[in-house]
């Protein structure tokens, strides 16, 4: 595919995103926050006004015209989800409010039962806060050990002492996919293969891989995936959970309230069917819905050209970063999403930033929420750039301009 | 003798010549560059101002006439810039008046509108820690 293709995709591309229109601070935005949530796409902002103008109800239990046609779209995105991930079953698939969410239903739901005084959960040195502090929250409480998968200056796992980590007392093993600070892409099959030696579950948090390629939780063969719709052009505030469905079954209800439950008396209550079981109260009614649209539109996507386009400005971006003097990348595995974090020499990220936003240009600045990680690297945080499909070369090119102006100013 | 109005608008006045942001932050940085720095004894844990996401760390000393000196150091120049600011306004003042004092120029150039909610919150910190070194130099001071 040549570059010309290419230009003319994004082109295309941006016309379904109202946001990217505007400027900020005179300035064309550009928007390089995409790891921390994707904007979206028209058809999905629709969906949202097109519920509440037109079939607003509440789904499942009613017998009305409305009811049935929110209870049928919002089911709808049920099984866009479960094509989208592999599964024919649609009782593993669970909508929570996010990744977040899905990671404490499961530390919770799944953990109490099976961890133990003594046993052991492994984690990654590169894992998200929402992915330690749930465990380390069910560690205290069963007094349980917490092992950590070191990293390597590279920013990838160091899996040289994985048989001193991971033993018949680890219960659970859960990493990421994709690391959010850096952007490597973790060798999640050999985690799984040692871990399923073991007899360990395995939970992937997958906030950071579901956008930028296709994911199929039956080859991978994890018991639990977790991402987030926001990462995915969705609305926030939804999020899912598969489970394999005996994992799921063998599990007690997270929360309780309506929904779950078949039937509910003073003398004891019985639990409703998988997925229902998980999703106590109203859900997001709306949010779930606007995902299916979400979800049409990632996977309208030419999957080639996606892979092509990201590596492009991920390339792009690497090449001018290293021309900078003091220039320092954080995260250089040969395997990486669109992602690229740095630091300059002598002068603070929150600067950068600062004067990045000057001219119109979205970054992230900070500890990106993986403080051991930031720790291990001995730094207080980084400049995260991350990009996506309607981010175009061109743009790379004023943020590489923007960029050397900012720093020749903070020096 | 100089007050904190004339002080503040002082400052309003050289913010008023500039077109733009990317200037307005040019003048901040060389601020901050030439920001006196505070002794190496002082940039502890107890002498960092909590709620920002750059470090700041910030001193008073009380002089025999209820007057207060401040030096600062931040690891953000932009940060140090705006510090530079503050203490521009309020250094060697009367602790009496820094307590009271309204500093309404940081409204004035832009400033509460323009930072990000963090640094907004980060600079409100610190003027509050600044008005509680007044207060603490007034308190010192036998009453009239």
């Amino acid at each position: 595919m040549d570059d010309v293709v290419s230009i003319g995709a994004v082109e295309k591309i941006r016309k379904h995103f109202p946001i990217l229109q505007q400027e900020v601070n005179g300035k064309p935005l550009i928007y390089f926050d995409n790891a921390a949530t994707s904007q979206k796409p028209l058809s999905v902002i629709e969906s949202i006004t097109e519920y509440y103008q037109e079939y607003n109800s509440n789904i499942h239990r009613g017998v009305h015209h409305l009811a049935n046609i929110a209870t049928g779209k919002f089911e709808s995105t049920r099984q866009k989800v479960a094509d989208f991930l592999g599964t024919d079953d649609l009782g593993e698939i669970i909508f929570t409010s996010g990744t977040t969410d899905s990671i404490n239903l499961v530390a919770q739901a799944w953990g109490r039962l099976n961890i133990h005084s003594g046993d052991e959960i492994l984690v990654s040195e590169l894992e998200h806060h929402s992915n330690i502090v749930p465990w380390q929250i069910l560690a205290q409480e069963k007094n349980a050990i917490i092992k950590v998968i070191p990293v390597t200056d590279k920013g990838e796992w160091d899996l040289s002492n994985l048989e001193e980590l991971l033993s018949e007392r680890t219960k659970i093993v859960a990493v990421n996919h994709v690391s959010n600070a850096l952007g490597t892409i973790n060798p999640i099959e050999i985690i799984i293969n040692r871990s399923r030696q073991v007899g360990a579950k395995i939970l992937i948090d997958g906030a950071q891989s579901v956008v930028h390629f296709e994911v199929n939780v039956k080859s991978i063969d994890c018991d639990f995936y977790c991402f987030s719709a926001h990462k995915l052009y969705g609305p926030t505030g939804v999020g899912v959970l598969y489970g394999k469905r005996e994992v799921l079954e063998s599990m007690a209800p997270y929360r309780g309230g309506g929904e779950m439950i078949k039937t509910v008396s003073f003398k004891g209550t019985t639990y409703n069917e998988l997925p229902h079981k998980f999703e106590a109260g109203t859900p997001n009614i709306e949010g779930i819905i606007a995902f299916g649209s979400a979800i049409d539109f990632a996977t309208s996507l030419d999957k080639d050209w996606v892979q092509f386009h990201e590596k492009q400005l991920l390339d792009t971006a690497t090449t001018f970063l290293q021309e900078i003097e003091g220039m320092k990348i954080y995260g250089t595995s040969a395997q990486k999403v669109s992602v690229v974090s740095f630091l300059v020499d002598g002068i603070h990220p929150y600067d950068l930033g600062t004067l990045l936003d000057q001219q119109g240009i979205a970054v992230r600045t900070g500890h990106h929420c993986t403080q051991p990680l930031m720790e291990r690297f001995k730094i207080p945080g980084t400049v995260r750039a991350s990009f996506a499909i309607y981010n175009s070369i061109e743009e790379v090119n004023i943020f590489a301009d923007a960029l050397r102006k900012s720093v020749k100013m903070l020096r | 003798m100089e007050t904190i109005e004339d002080r503040q608008k002082e400052i309003i006045q050289e913010f008023g010549m500039f077109d733009d942001w990317m200037q307005k932050y040019e003048y901040i940085i060389e601020l901050g560059k030439d920001l006196p720095v505070i002794e190496q004894e002082f940039k502890t844990e107890d002498h960092l101002i909590k709620g920002c996401q750059s470090k700041v760390w910030l001193h008073a000393d009380f002089g025999a006439d209820g007057m207060v000196r401040f030096t600062a150091d931040s690891d953000a120049i932009i940060t140090k810039g705006l510090v530079s600011l503050v203490i521009r306004v309020l250094d060697g003042m009367n602790g009496q008046d820094i307590a009271q004092s309204d500093l309404h120029f940081v409204n004035d150039i832009g400033l509460t509108s323009h930072l990000s909610p963090t640094r907004s919150n980060g600079l409100a910190s610190m003027i509050k820690q600044m008005k509680i070194y007044g207060m603490l130099a007034a308190n010192q001071q036998p009453q009239p």
